[in-house]
């Protein structure tokens, strides 16, 4: 007993206790995320990259955007959009368990955990599962040929920190839901979908209306896809576009989590 | 540090215009079993959250083991065990794992933490289950396993919230028969209850709470004595017949409470009232001889029962 009481203070890197719980958890889940990490790409390589890419081919050349095939064109933006959906299923669902059906947080905040602990422990697992989503994505666009450019690695720690920047967001967000049906609806419906559709995924933002640019701007997407195809083939961007798009997703990152580190402390203090 | 584990001043707590809590004072000694009885909406969650360094306070000082919970929370937190009143299990985890989980979030080694899982399934009587889910554990096991988990750490203050709400008969007596283990290990627990018998078994020393004050404060033998007779008896004479009967009953002992349902007649000699009623003539359908009990210490002191 009085051997434990010397050694018992705060720990030191409370986040790291609640990644190796979370971790626990997770992996519970790992055929299910590993099969989404896997099916997901190949449905969209199939369908996009091939079907949609040959009609490309077929109607404006081998190099119609941007000088690259289809393919080279679209895997940094789908490279991102995975990191940006494996963040955020590993943010949203831990957070409403946490604090509305399991109520887990509760019974970590009575340890020597606190609110920014813990959130930045679900956090980082929902960064470990990103990184996996993405090298097995990276792989699998290797294995279609559209990781071909020899910069085409540089796409991996972009898509990255999108998953981040989006997942800090919905981390903040998903701590403030108390009624999960309305905020599953209006992120499934009027955020991811409009923010795939609408970011340069498929062809260049400018191809849109003026008016419609509107939503590329404020999707992390399309930031992180316009550096993703700066890095991986050279894509022209100019000086001040390639700040804007880093600090666009750095602030993300930023505020997302001071916000979610406040909010899941007000929280749990309720 | 003083002999006092918990030093509660002045406390209180509001929440928009609501007072929760409203100005109370006591202490809890190193060792004792403190509880805090009173019925749901009593303020008595809230006072236990706040000392748990969960919940900030609106005014008043608290001092846990010499500490102020607002300012060093997580410090406090190390030292507490707490079962809340509403199992947080990670359900998705077996037992075992979490229990692991939860002596790694006090950041105690793996070799360590590893080393109590075994007694700690002993104790919570769930060798069998060590492997299960924790999602297919019935109620009275889900609770102990909140209870083994609030040990993992080693606890000096074990704090337990409504631990047997919700349990069937079978249940609740395995559980106080664990935690009054915990007590002869000399473990202070601090205790909140709405169940009477439950203060009685396993508290040395209670305050009676209603409406965010303190009703009265002492061993369940010193209120018993101070605010009821050593004996009640229970009479019904049928709903209607009740309040008719009430005043000539009330010629006859100490003290009566007329409830919906029955007649509470306060007396040091229940079977000499009884005879009495029955000598005068009334014959009640229903009798009851019993001894006081806290329940009859919360009617006297708010003219309410504990479970409405």
């Amino acid at each position: 007993m009085s051997a434990l009481k010397e050694e018992r203070s705060i720990p030191k890197f409370g986040a790291f206790y609640v990644l190796e719980a979370r971790m626990k958890a997770m992996l519970k889940f790992f055929w299910v995320i590993a099969s989404i990490a896997i099916l997901n790409p190949v449905l969209y390589l199939v369908s996009i990259g091939l079907g949609v890419g040959t009609l490309i081919t077929n109607n404006i050349g081998p190099n119609g955007i941007d000088g690259v095939s289809y393919l080279t064109f679209i895997a940094p933006a789908l490279l991102a959009t995975s990191a940006i959906q494996g963040a955020m299923d590993e943010v949203i669902f831990p957070t409403l368990d946490g604090f509305k059906w399991a109520k887990i947080f509760y019974g970590i905040n009575s340890t020597p955990q606190t609110g920014s602990t813990i959130a930045a422990g679900v956090f980082l697992t929902a960064m470990v599962r990103t990184v996996g989503s993405v090298l097995a994505y990276s792989g699998i666009l290797y294995l279609f040929g559209a990781m071909d450019s020899p910069n085409a690695y540089l796409a991996v720690p972009i898509a990255i920190l999108a998953g981040a920047s989006f997942g800090a967001v919905m981390l903040a967000l998903a701590s403030h839901v108390n009624s999960e049906d309305l905020f599953f609806t209006i992120v499934g419906r009027f955020v991811i979908g409009p923010m795939f559709l609408f970011s340069g995924t498929f062809y260049p933002l400018g191809t849109l209306p003026i008016g419609l640019q509107f939503f590329g701007w404020i999707s992390p997407l399309w930031h992180a896809t316009e550096l993703g195809r700066f890095a991986t083939y050279g894509h022209h961007i100019n000086a001040t576009m390639l700040v804007v798009h880093s600090l666009f997703l750095l602030a993300m990152l930023v505020l997302g989590l001071i916000f979610a580190f406040k909010q899941y402390t007000r929280r749990l203090a309720k | 540090m003083s002999e006092n584990l918990i030093e509660v001043r002045g406390l209180t707590k509001k929440y928009d215009n609501f007072v929760a809590v409203d100005g109370i004072d006591f202490s809890v000694r190193k060792s004792e079993s403190f509880g805090l009885l009173g019925p749901n909406g009593a303020g008595k969650s809230t006072t236990m959250r706040i000392i748990a360094a969960t919940s900030q306070r609106t005014s008043g000082e608290v001092l846990v083991l010499g500490k102020d919970p607002e300012k060093e929370g997580p410090q406090i937190r190390a030292h507490l065990g707490v079962v809340p009143q509403q199992d947080n299990l990670d359900i998705q985890l077996t037992v075992t794992e979490n229990l692991y989980i939860y002596g790694r979030y006090f950041g105690l080694s793996k070799k360590f933490v590893k080393s109590k899982i075994n007694d700690l399934l002993e104790f919570a009587q769930l060798e069998e289950k060590r492997d299960t889910k924790v999602e297919t554990l019935s109620g009275g096991m889900k609770r102990r396993l909140t209870i083994a988990r609030s040990l993992v750490s080693e606890p000096d203050i074990l704090i337990l919230d409504e631990p047997t709400t919700g349990l069937d008969p079978q249940a609740r007596h395995i559980l106080w028969d664990r935690l009054f283990r915990l007590k002869e290990d000399g473990i202070t627990l601090l205790i909140t209850t709405h169940y009477m018998d439950e203060a009685e078994q396993l508290c040395d020393r209670l305050i009676v709470m209603d409406k965010g004050k303190i009703m009265a404060e002492g061993s369940p033998v010193e209120l018993i004595k101070r605010y009821s007779t050593r004996e009640v008896l229970e009479v019904r004479f049928g709903s209607n017949r009740n309040a008719e009967v009430a005043p000539v009953l009330e010629q006859l002992c100490e003290r009566i409470e007329v409830l919906p349902d029955r007649i509470l007649l306060y007396t040091e000699d229940a079977e000499e009232v009884l005879e009495n009623i029955v000598g005068a003539g009334h014959h009640p359908n229903t009798s009851l001889v019993r001894r006081s009990s806290l329940e009859d210490v919360f009617l006297r002191l708010t003219g309410r029962s504990l479970i409405e």
